[in-house]
């Protein structure tokens, strides 16, 4: 698929736990310690931003400020030092979703440190998916759980908060259970869903299965190339509006 | 604007045809140029990039010489010599890959009432499952069925799926809904709990059911959080590098390969779960892949060497729209759901080629064609070549906002590198995706191997020569729920005979006596993306392949 173009790279240094190497300009932090001779087993897993194993901390050359991101989706710059935070050891509680109740004793029965916040917004500065992680932390600790749910819906799960945290509350592990509690106890559960489940165990659909599974290959060929299709429908796609 | 030059100039014609885009309608393929589509376009007719195998179940058969290369190798280890009498791990059922398929069966194994352990290769939950953007499906809304679902799997299959593993799919997907809702996973709703449901490419009904444009991850770390709240054991960084199976055949465990000690570790289970997704990172004909780092066909090649039997192994699926720009992100997905929103498929002149909705293969061969003979592709500045995406069409569509809504992990991936995806379009080309094939499995998700049950991307039969979109997430759930029990059950009633590697030993005679005289070892466990040239220097300097 490629037309080959030859050009010229440009190169630039990258110090990789403070060791310099020279890789080409363009590169993501994960493909330039990769280029490096790197052969990553920690700090890597789906390489397209999903699945927050790359966590990343690096800082820029004559730049007081430590910043960081997802190695995956960050490109290099020169003269950047990098280091990665492959493990970040948080609290997770167990718990029996089913017994809980959605409200605030439940969130401070399990994580009574969010209550510690120190309203910093450190977590909300790191959050590579841009998440008002403080935000949602607080939602949690006042039981406001379909908000907090909601603004956290979008977590990877990379811990840079928990990294960062002064008041060292692992807030991933909060936003899931906030978000299970949503799913479980405050969304209702799909009408539809019931009265098909329940036309399912009446054995409703058995005589229609009979029937597709007596027909010949041509006839089920048949009777896919007629099948009608369901029109698109053109309103937008709703979606509880947050503030 | 954020494209280059070239590109920016074809940008304009995309916008220029949207107004008329918006009334004219596209029409589908006939059966017969669909066909005749596939055979010119889709990369599956290359007959030259696979290969017979020469040995095992499957010997004679076609698969991606990628994949043969593997299978045509030797174990990382010596059977002759392994210690197996020294044991590290004891269960009922062992579950090989911590996906979402294997996190199912775990769940569902410990129900049953026996030990379970996983092991995996990465992180638990590093996986194909985290990844998946679009959807799930299932027939539940009053106007589907279950029947229909079955007609659009068997004609995206190509009508050579096996049909009872099709009937467990369709007919347990409404109950596997309810069992993610009551664990709590946050399905996109109406206020009064109705499902949003859209369509996906071969569907005749909207039964696409999401959470946002992170399905997978939802779905991955609500069954993560529960199996830990179970207190199931997973074993992370120890990859399964080979089976063991006792005198009788019976498959009674694993070795493991710790990827951090490089320690070799037994794992004696009564019954053995295999769900280890898919073979993306193998790069088939050099395409790139939107699998996770993982995605490297050990499942296949450990069970091949067991004795397990494949199916439709010479059929990959190239998901139509990879990122063909920027760079940085080339062949990471952008999900179906784009499309099945309304976006359109437009060449270097703003012009439709395809109906946006047919089957993946279909239209993968379309922009194939579009790029190739036809000539109207949209070249890049660093040679890679596609078509456009004309996402802006959504809100166009639906109305302003719905873009940013509906498809967040989209947005945020293309502003990461300064391009609007609700302004601008972006440009797509195949990307390798999915394994359509794999082990061949009954409805209960056993193989041919005693003891030795299959789930998920690994497992074939279900999806036919071609999976629809949203019917993988819901085969990994249906398959894996269905896995842990019978393990479960296998596990309860087994006596445990003594494990060998005589079939590791066997197959090594096969290849022998097959003339295949190779240093090739497999799995691979995982790729090596590190510079060519660190490469030959790690080795003194000599040129390695
Ligand atoms: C980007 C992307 C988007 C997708 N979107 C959708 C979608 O919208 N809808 C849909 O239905 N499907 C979608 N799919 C397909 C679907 O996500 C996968 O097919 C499915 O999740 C596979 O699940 P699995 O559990 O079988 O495998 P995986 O989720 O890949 O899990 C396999 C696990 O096994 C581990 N493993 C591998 N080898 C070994 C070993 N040797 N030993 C131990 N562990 C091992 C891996 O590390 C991994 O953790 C998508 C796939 C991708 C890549
Ligand atoms: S590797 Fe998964 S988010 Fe970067």
């Amino acid at each position: 698929m490629s037309v080959a173009i030859q050009r010229e790279v440009e190169q630039v240094d990258v110090f990789i736990m403070g060791k310099r190497y020279q890789v080409p300009k363009g590169l993501t932090i994960l493909k330039a310690l990769e280029y490096a001779g790197y052969r990553l087993v920690r700090g890597v897993g789906c390489r397209a931003g999903f699945c927050g194993a790359c966590a990343t901390v690096y800082r820029k050359e004559g730049d007081f400020r430590l910043r960081v991101g997802l190695a995956c989706q960050t490109v290099i710059e020169d003269r950047m030092y990098l280091t990665q935070i492959p493990f970040y050891p948080a609290v997770k509680k167990t718990y029996d979703i089913e017994q809980l109740r959605p409200d605030a004793d439940t969130i401070l029965r399990l994580y009574p440190e969010v209550t510690r916040c120190l309203q910093c917004n450190t977590c909300r500065k790191v959050c590579p998916q841009d998440l008002d992680v403080m935000r949602y932390i607080a939602a949690a600790a006042r039981g406001d759980i379909a908000k907090a749910a909601d603004l956290s819906f979008d977590c990877l799960q990379c811990g840079l908060c928990t990294s960062r945290c002064p008041a060292e509350i692992s807030h991933y592990n909060v936003a899931t259970l906030a978000r299970r509690l949503y799913g479980r106890h405050l969304a209702p559960p799909a009408p539809h869903l019931t009265a098909r489940i329940r036309e399912l165990t009446e054995g409703q659909f058995d005589k229609e299965v009979a029937q597709m599974r007596a027909l010949s290959p041509d006839q089920l060929q048949t009777l896919y190339a007629e099948r009608d299709i369901e029109p698109e429908e053109l309103v937008p796609v709703s979606k509880k509006d947050e503030d | 604007m954020p494209y280059p030059e070239v590109m920016a100039e074809s940008v304009k014609k995309v916008e220029a045809t949207r107004e008329r885009r918006l009334r004219e309608t596209f029409p589908r393929l006939t059966p017969q140029e669909k066909k005749a589509l596939l055979e010119s376009y889709h990369p599956d007719y290359r007959s030259e990039t696979f290969r017979p195998l020469a040995v095992g179940p499957n010997a004679g058969q076609k698969v991606p010489n990628e994949l043969a290369d593997l299978l045509e190798a030797f174990s990382r280890i010596d059977p002759d010599t392994f210690d197996l009498s020294r044991v590290d791990y004891e269960t009922d059922v062992l579950i090989i890959g911590g996906g979402g398929a294997g996190t199912a069966a775990a769940l569902t194994a410990q129900e049953a009432g026996t030990r379970v352990l996983i092991a995996t290769k990465l992180r638990w939950g590093d996986a194909n499952t985290i990844m998946a953007q679009g959807g799930i499906q299932a027939a539940d809304k009053p106007n589907d069925s279950p029947v229909r679902h079955y007609l659009d799997v068997m004609g995206g299959g190509g009508f050579v799926n096996i049909p009872q593993l099709v009937w467990a799919l369709v007919l347990d997907a409404p109950l596997v809904i309810r069992w993610l809702e009551q664990l709590g996973v946050m399905f996109d709703k109406e206020p009064d709990g109705t499902m949003i449901t859209v369509h996906g490419g071969g569907t005749s009904r909207r039964r696409m059911h999401s959470c946002r444009d992170y399905t997978g991850m939802e779905i991955m770390r609500t069954l993560r959080d529960e199996a830990r709240n179970r207190g199931i054991q997973a074993l992370e960084f120890r990859p399964a590098v080979e089976l063991l199976l006792d005198d009788a055949g019976n498959c009674v465990g694993a070795i493991l390969y710790d990827l951090e000690t490089e320690e070799y570790l037994v794992v004696r289970a009564k019954s053995v779960v295999l769900a280890t997704g898919g073979m993306g990172r193998l790069h088939v004909q050099g395409f790139p892949t939107t699998n996770h780092y993982g995605a490297t066909a050990d499942g296949l090649v450990i069970a091949y060497r067991a004795g397990a039997e494949m199916i439709f192994m010479d059929t990959v699926q190239y998901h139509p729209t990879g990122a063909a720009f920027p760079e940085q992100i080339l062949g990471q997905l952008v999900t179906e759901k784009v499309r099945g929103l309304g976006a359109h498929l437009v060449n270097c002149d703003g012009e439709r080629f395809i109906y946006e909705l047919e089957t993946r293969d279909a239209v993968s061969a379309a922009i194939i064609r579009e790029c190739t003979t036809v000539g109207k592709g949209v070249v890049t500045p660093t040679g890679m070549v596609g078509v456009w995406l004309d996402s802006p069409m959504i809100d166009l569509l639906r109305g302003e906002g719905t873009i940013r809504k509906a498809l967040p992990a989209m947005v945020r991936q293309y502003e990461r590198f300064g391009i609007d995806i609700t302004k601008e379009p972006i440009l797509v080309y195949p990307t390798q995706h999915y394994q359509n094939g794999g082990i061949v499995m009954k409805e209960d998700s056993s193989t041919s191997i005693p003891g030795l049950f299959v789930a998920g991307e690994v497992s074939g039969g279900v999806h036919g020569r071609n999976r629809l979109m949203g019917n993988s997430l819901l085969d990994i759930l249906v398959f894996g729920r269905r896995a842990g029990v019978s393990a479960a059950q296998w596990a309860k009633a087994a006596t445990l005979g003594t494990p060998t590697l005589r079939h590791v030993k066997e197959y090594h005679e096969q290849l022998i006596r097959a003339g295949i005289n190779t240093d090739r070892i497999s799995p691979l466990v995982l790729p090596d993306y590190t510079a060519p040239h660190t490469r030959i220097r790690r080795l003194g300097g000599v040129p390695v392949g």
